[in-house]
């Protein structure tokens, strides 16, 4: 751990100078509406020129956690804790990331939001998002996490609710809200045993200081680390937000639900790794939490006719891959981060491309509307298939690189644990191939199913550039990242050194060649199921029960409105029902018989002086009779 | 002292002196009966009347009851000045203001008397067991009445030992004429009237000459006689509105119109 | 005959007078009833100074008498003022301070 110097000294400026131009474009007005966008989107591609000096300006491997501290922000007798920064590699990784992916998403949504009034607003909470997620990943301490954590939340629910006037959208907020309140709640119990039992929240204290945390300990911050990732990353059991969160625009649903904040629960695990080391309960439990949500996510997936809700439950099976990934241990770490990296980079050039769509089909949303649009859309089918090649893992492209690497570990695991986790996470491939494989033949093939009123045309270039870029990174972003174990090697001071070459459980090519062969019955799959035959314009009613389970995302919502919101809602009505008619009952009845009797007492003030003095001379009889019987007794 | 003197004569045996209890059974029954008299006499001068006799049987008992001092003031300054002072008020706010037979608050006659008797019987009782066989003592011979000297000795001990009282009453006594003086002081709404408003007032009132006056006729010169216009009908101006009657009417003819007056 | 004989009628003309403050209700008659329980109550003094054979109940009647005096003074003016406001002296117009 060195102290910031140079260059480094300035990171803060990551933090302040989009929070300073969120602030500078909300307070504005409207007189900033002409100018808004620009600054809005040039300062991302600040932040992302100062990240990369900030990058090459940390050389050699025992100097690349870099501490900035900044101030002293909770003094207080026998506990203290810092603000300040820390720049390792890990948060280096998410640094580059957020701000490298957030200039080219910007840099679209400024095409993308052109027509649309409330663009200003728009930047304003895109550039506080980026402020406040930059904090969550550089922050040295627990607290000043937490701050960016709930920060991001608040990003995620207003620009879900960005066009609040429609019903939905402010729904789908409040949803992601309530589903995040959960985690965060898990995430503050965790800070708040960090307090209890090392009485510090840094990093460095937590996780390397002197204190050993027991099993026990570990255990508890684990799960409710666990649960605020859950909350953060949309995973089992708190994953039902993060579908209805596409209701917001789609710049929103690239950069925010899919390729940055969503992960952030991915980084929560990998910054805690020691702690997870500790407790293998913990740790397992990442591993079931992510083995089930990457199944569950690819599930929900085939069987959405919402494109960008079937990217949505993409995202959800991929975190999984991640979470799966850094649940395995040490080692791992690494390929989740960089599964995570790549993820970033195709899915944000998928939903881009989705936007795209989207914008030229009048903002309709429907897969089974669409149809035949490669012809008129050539730019954003190009960029579709690169991000659609990356996620399936075609050889040479991103996800070939990261996720095969995922399957591969969890296959190493051993045992029967590693078998199951294995095969999990190869079928979630297969199953990835045939539902991306659907969404691009109903989206892009096929006969045209379009709307009478719909002319699909390319979108304008601030918008194709900032694709094309992302699609370009989705097929070689994997292989720069794995190449010669680069970025393994950078993060080892962060999260451990990487897994070892040694005995695998199935040697590399042939899972290699297995994993291949399962994506292209995928793929195969998808294409026999819906690109040989006509695509129906409205959903086929009697299908099998999994496409209907799959349709009502595996019963999520349901069992969540049961189990929870409707005894929830029967909770507060009885309190309701006890509150009007006990706590009020007894308030306003006590109330009305002070007030009845005070009514019948004040009677007696009548106004006459002969009747007060009447009842003067009573009460002086009264007092001389008492006092004689005292004294004559 | 020779008022003192002549009221008490000698103690005999714990009683008083046989003058003095003459004199209560005289004085009490009168005082008694002015009191009763008060509360019930309807015409507020006569309660104020009766209640001058009550008081002055009370300065009688002082003068008896060796304090000729208290007793010449309750009889010049309590029933002469103070009782004048509620005859002035009486007769300023209107002597015809007698109370009505009719007890508007319900069961208060009741309660007042019962209360009263109860009263009565209670501090009667107490009284008569707490001082049963007290003794009246001569204050001519006891020392602290330096020797019989009663408005002496009242001021021996007025300057001596009630000096700060006395002082704080000097002061109740200037704070009450101030506060009387701020209750009756009436302020005056408008600019002071001068001669020229009221001359101005008087022309356009339409009667610039004053009213006539009574009649001074053979038969009677009251200012209840009202003049006779030279039709020798009745002058209503004449009168004044508050007359409670024509008592004296001119003998002369015209009683149509003296009846119209009736 | 002994000095409580005194006693006995001062308590009787104090419970006249209150009772006469209780039912009367010219203003000026009540300020009367009050006057005579005052002067009940000095003729209690004036035999207590009898039978402890000292002057200090004198003085305290004398004390009482002066306060008296002021309060006449006091309570005529506040009767003329009311009249001359409420053209009444009956203490039962005036009870506008109630419920």
């Amino acid at each position: 751990m060195t102290t910031a110097h140079g260059i480094q000294s300035a990171a803060w400026l990551l933090i302040a100078l989009p929070l300073l131009s969120a602030g500078v474009l909300l307070v504005a007005g409207r007189r900033a509406d002409k100018w808004a966008h620009v600054v809005g989107a040039a300062v991302p591609v600040v932040l992302f020129g100062y990240a990369v000096m900030l990058f090459f300006s940390v050389k050699g491997e025992g100097n690349r956690e870099i501490n900035l501290h900044l101030y002293s922000w909770i003094p207080v007798a026998g506990f203290k804790v810092d603000a300040g920064l820390l720049i390792d590699p890990l948060s280096m990784v998410f640094v580059l990331l957020i701000t490298g992916v957030g200039s080219l998403i910007h840099i679209y949504a400024v095409g993308y939001m052109a027509h649309d009034e409330g663009r200003r607003r728009f930047f304003g909470y895109f550039n506080y998002f980026i402020a406040v997620m930059l904090l969550l990943v550089l922050a040295n301490s627990y607290l000043a996490l937490y701050v960016g954590w709930e920060g991001v939340g608040l990003a995620s629910y207003l620009l879900i609710s960005f066009y609040y006037s429609r019903n939905i959208a402010a729904t789908a907020g409040n949803k992601a809200f309530f589903a995040n309140r959960v985690g965060d709640v898990g995430l503050s119990i965790a800070i708040m045993i960090m307090f209890a039992y090392v009485g510090s929240t840094s990093y460095a204290d937590v996780l390397y200081g002197d204190t050993q945390l027991t099993k026990g300990v570990a255990t508890a911050i684990g799960f409710m680390l666990l649960l605020g990732a859950c909350g953060k990353s949309g995973q089992f059991p708190l994953q039902t937000w993060l579908p209805d969160a596409m209701e917001g625009p789609t710049p929103v649903s690239a950069l925010i639900h899919a390729a940055t904040m969503v992960t952030a629960g991915v980084y929560l695990i990998a910054r805690s790794a020691p702690v997870f080391d500790v407790s293998q309960a913990a740790r397992t439990a990442v591993v079931v939490v992510g083995a089930i949500t990457l199944l569950y996510g690819c599930v929900c997936g085939c069987g959405q006719d919402d494109l960008k809700r079937v990217l949505a439950y993409s995202t959800v099976s991929q975190i999984g891959y991640m979470f799966l990934a850094v649940g395995l241990g040490p080692g791992v770490y690494a390929i989740g981060i960089i599964h995570l990296v790549g993820h970033g980079f195709f899915k944000a050039a998928l939903f881009l491309s989705a936007g795209s769509v989207m914008h030229a089909m009048n903002d309709r949303i429907d897969m089974r509307r669409f149809g035949g649009l490669f012809r008129v859309m050539p730019i954003t089918y190009g960029v579709f298939v690169c991000g659609y090649l990356a996620i399936i893992g075609f050889p040479l492209a991103t996800g070939f690189w990261t996720k095969d690497k995922i399957i591969e570990a969890a296959l190493d695991k051993g045992g029967t644990s590693g078998w199951v986790l294995g095969v999990v996470a190869l079928a979630g491939a297969g199953l990835t191939a045939f539902y991306m494989t659907r969404a691009l033949v109903m989206t892009f093939h096929g006969e045209r199913r379009w709307e009478d009123d719909v002319h699909p045309h390319e979108a304008s270039r601030s918008m194709t550039y900032p694709m094309i870029a992302l699609g370009v990174l989705s097929l070689v972003g994997g292989y720069l990242l794995i190449f010669g174990g680069g970025l393994q090697h950078w993060l080892t001071p962060s999260v451990g050194p990487s897994v070892e070459e040694g005995v695998h459980t199935v040697s590399t090519l042939v899972l290699t060649a297995i994993t291949l062969v399962v994506v292209a019955l995928g793929v195969l799959g998808g294409w026999v199921a819906f690109g040989r035959k006509p695509v129906p314009i409205s959903q086929p009613v009697g299908v099998s029960p999994v496409t209907t389970a799959a349709r009502r995302n595996i019963y999520a919502d349901a069992f969540n409105e049961m189990v929870l919101q409707r005894p929830g809602q029967w909770l507060s009505r009885a309190l309701v029902y006890f509150d009007n008619r006990g706590v009020d009952g007894a308030v306003t009845g006590l109330a009305a018989g002070f007030g009845g009797g005070s009514a019948r007492l004040k009677r007696t003030q009548t106004g006459f002086v002969r009747s007060y003095a009447l009842s003067m001379l009573g009460g002086t009889i009264a007092v001389v009779a008492v006092l004689l019987a005292v004294r004559f007794q | 002292m020779s008022a003192v003197g002549f009221a008490a004569g000698e103690l005999t045996n714990g009683q008083v002196p046989l003058g003095e209890a003459v004199a209560f059974w005289i004085l009490g029954p009168i005082s008694l009966a002015g009191a009763i008299g008060m509360v019930l006499l309807r015409n507020a001068v006569h309660c104020a009347l009766s209640l001058v006799a009550t008081m002055m049987s009370l300065g009688m008992f002082y003068l008896i009851e060796q304090g000729p001092f208290l007793g010449l003031v309750q009889i010049i300054v309590y029933t002469g000045a103070i009782m004048i002072l509620f005859l002035f008020v009486l007769m300023l706010i209107g002597r015809d203001a007698s109370d009505s037979i009719i007890e508007t608050l319900r069961g208060q006659r009741w309660a007042a008397a019962l209360f009263g008797v109860g009263f009565a019987l209670l501090v009667a009782l107490s009284v008569g067991r707490a001082f049963k066989g007290s003794k009246p003592a001569d204050l001519n011979t006891t020392e602290t009445n330096a020797g019989g000297q009663n408005v002496n000795s009242i001021a021996a001990l007025l300057f001596t030992k009630y000096l700060f009282a006395f002082e704080l009453t000097s002061a109740l006594l200037i704070i009450a004429a101030v506060g009387a003086m701020v209750l009756a002081h009436v302020e005056r709404d408008g600019p002071k009237p001068t001669q020229k408003s009221i001359a101005r007032e008087r022309i356009r009132s339409g009667r610039p000459q004053p009213l006539p006056g009574p009649g001074v006729l053979s038969s009677g010169n009251s200012i209840g006689t009202p003049a006779l216009l030279p039709d020798g009908s009745i002058s209503h101006e004449s009168v004044m509105a508050s007359t409670p009657g024509l008592r004296e009417l001119p003998a002369a003819n015209h009683s149509a119109n003296a009846d119209d007056i009736r | 005959m002994t000095p409580t004989y005194y006693l006995v009628l001062s308590a009787a003309l104090f419970t006249i007078g209150a009772v006469g403050v209780l039912v009367r209700r010219n203003a000026i008659v009540v300020f009367m009833c009050v006057e005579l329980m005052l002067n009940a109550v000095n003729l209690s003094l004036v035999t207590f100074a009898r039978v402890n054979g000292s002057l200090d109940g004198q003085i305290m009647a004398f004390f009482v008498m002066v306060v008296a005096a002021a309060e006449v003074v006091i309570g005529l003016a506040i009767i003329m003022s009311i009249f001359r406001t409420r053209r009444s002296a009956s203490v039962d117009d005036a009870n506008l301070l109630k419920y």
